[in-house]
């Protein structure tokens, strides 16, 4: 497997700030790698750099395995990205955005590219509306479409759900799922709906602080991780009674009424919910909190 | 070369379709008209409190308020206004970009930063191009359609000359080329000042106070100030003028252009230099 991003002890400072601090990592080709952090822990500045906005104060940067410093036209021609958020061109329609990018890519685009392109992102039928007229979530889809004009082998999206509807989202989802599993691109995706990266993404790394804290496959981290599972009952009483005489009793945090609070592992709900059904107890709800959340929490709280 | 060409077209056509482009041709437009329409009702009455006071000693024949001289009186109205109206538009088309966020799209494709920035000081001097040539229709083609045309009467710091009809055509060439050279370093300083900035408003007010500060310097007959006075563009920016001389200072022309020639290849070189180690953190 080919590796489509590296980072190696890349550190970015401005004046006495360090915003991002020896980061290290690997995105191999075929992912779909997740680029976690809170607000202000270097993400933003890590995405530009690996765009050739921002250049490091130390480390190397590799795209598609060639240095960023010295093949970026190469690699750009191979690379589709928002950053932030996508910004145009207010005073032109969306097709004539798009046309400005087509040609900076030095691209042959029919009519029929055009309507496939809109069609995609779902701005069919809008694309000669002047962009000050759209929404940001239509910025967005706008923005997606100027990322995959040029068919792109590496796609690096930030934040790119921000202002979508649910529809979008889901949209979205696809999109990036399909392109992926259809079509082998590389996409890194950073976005705070965590739900979502869990959703979509191979591996992840978190950062914090200008520092990776946690990287590695998504069900490799998620493993070991505790959820708060909330499970409702019919017979308060006979859940007591049965979590006594199992050796689920230490993962119970807390009951009101029939709601009963556990602390568990994704893996170990189903034998428990099993062994319930087993002693005639009626099982009204299983519930848990994102698991990737509770673990993004405590990782960067810690 | 054929990627830099579809860049330069990419800026040529942001360049054009943007709505403050369209506030320097209104105000050319305008102030021609104004200036035209006034002299066409008032123009015998201004013209004659003016040459009333050589009548005692030339006979003045012909026809005096022709296209010529009022192309003539437009163009030096227009010497402070101009370089506003260039600075407008350039000082935004590098700045412009990075506070709206575009430029992130734009230096996150294959085209190195050197061709962006060269496109966009192209794409400068082509709207400053522009600017002059609606100048010359409406102050020297509109104004000889309205008024005729003739001997013109050019008054500079050497005095009255008579420049004859049928020998001005070249002069007005020239004249509209300096400018062009001259309103290039107006265009190149703002484009500079615009890879520097992060907002657009910065730029164009720093190419005025520049100008008013070279200006005044200029005015203030200082030996500290005549010393550097040869080096300065805005003393360069007037010399269109030298060609309505008689005879014309080639020399003092030549150096004119060289000095603004230079300014332009500085400015652009910073440009440059700047722009490709700058941090778009916007």
């Amino acid at each position: 497997m080919s590796i489509a991003i590296q980072l190696q002890s890349v550190t970015k400072k401005f004046k006495d700030f360090t915003a991002v601090d020896q980061l290290s990592f690997i995105v191999n080709t075929g992912e779909i790698y997740g680029f976690l952090g809170p607000n202000g822990s270097g993400k933003s500045t890590s995405l530009r750099m690996m765009m050739g906005l921002i250049k490091p104060s130390d480390g190397n940067i590799f795209l598609f395995e060639n240095a960023l410093a010295t093949h970026r036209s190469s690699i750009m021609r191979r690379v589709g990205c928002i950053i932030e958020k996508p910004d145009f061109y207010n005073y032109l329609s969306a097709k004539e955005n798009i046309k400005l990018f087509v040609r900076a890519n030095q691209l042959n685009y029919t009519a029929k590219d055009y309507d496939a392109l809109f069609d995609l992102v779902g701005l069919r039928g809008r694309e000669a509306d002047k962009v000050k007229t759209y929404s940001h979530g239509m910025k967005q889809r706008l923005g997606l479409a100027q990322t995959l004009l040029h068919n792109p082998d590496l796609i690096i999206l930030d934040e790119p759900n921000t202002g979508l509807d649910p529809q979008g989202i889901i949209d979205l989802r696809y999109l990036l799922l399909k392109l992926n599993q259809e079509q082998g691109k590389t996409i890194l995706f950073s976005s705070h709906i965590l739900s979502e990266v869990q959703e979509i993404c191979n591996s992840m790394i978190v950062i914090n602080k200008g520092k990776a804290v946690a990287q590695g496959k998504v069900a490799d981290l998620l493993s070991l991780e505790k959820l708060h599972v909330v499970i409702e009952v019919n017979d308060e009483e006979k859940m007591k009674r049965i979590l006594r005489e199992s050796q689920y009793a230490t993962f119970f945090e807390k009951n009101v009424g029939n709601e009963f609070w556990m602390n568990m592992s994704k893996s170990q709900i189903a034998p428990f919910v099993q062994l319930l059904i087993e002693n005639n107890l009626e099982v009204c709800r299983v519930d848990y909190k994102n698991q990737l959340e509770a673990y993004f929490l405590k990782i960067t709280q810690s | 070369m054929k990627e830099f060409g579809a860049i330069l077209y990419n800026e040529l056509i942001k360049t054009i379709r943007r709505p403050r482009s369209f506030i320097g041709f209104g105000v050319i437009t305008f102030i021609c008209l104004m200036l035209q329409g006034a002299f066409y009702h008032d123009g015998k009455e201004i013209l004659s409190f003016v040459t009333g006071q050589l009548d005692n000693i030339f006979t003045v024949e012909g026809k005096v308020l022709n296209g010529n001289l009022i192309c003539f009186v437009v163009l030096q109205t227009l010497i402070v206004q101009m370089p506003l109206l260039v600075a407008l538009v350039t000082g935004d088309l590098v700045s412009g970009e990075t506070a709206s966020g575009t430029i992130r799209f734009l230096l996150t494709r294959p085209a190195s930063r050197t061709k962006i920035v060269l496109a966009k000081w192209i794409a400068g001097l082509f709207y400053t191009l522009l600017l002059l040539i609606l100048l010359g229709i409406f102050a020297l083609f509109v104004s000889r359609a309205i008024f005729g045309t003739g001997d013109m009467m050019a008054l500079n710091s050497e005095g009255l000359t008579i420049i004859r009809g049928d020998d001005i055509n070249w002069r007005w060439g020239g004249a509209f080329l300096i400018a062009f050279l001259a309103l290039g370093v107006v265009s190149s300083l703002a484009n500079m000042l615009s890879c520097i900035m992060d907002n657009s408003i910065t730029p164009i007010v720093t190419v005025m106070a520049i100008i008013i500060v070279f200006t005044i310097i200029g005015m203030f007959d200082l030996p500290s100030f005549d010393v550097i006075k040869p080096y300065l563009f805005t003393t360069h920016m007037i010399s269109w003028r030298s060609l309505f001389e008689d005879p014309v200072p080639i020399h003092d022309i030549v150096f004119s252009c060289v000095v603004l020639l230079v300014h332009i290849i500085v400015f652009v070189s910073i440009s440059i230099f700047y722009f490709n180690r700058k941090d778009i953190s916007a």
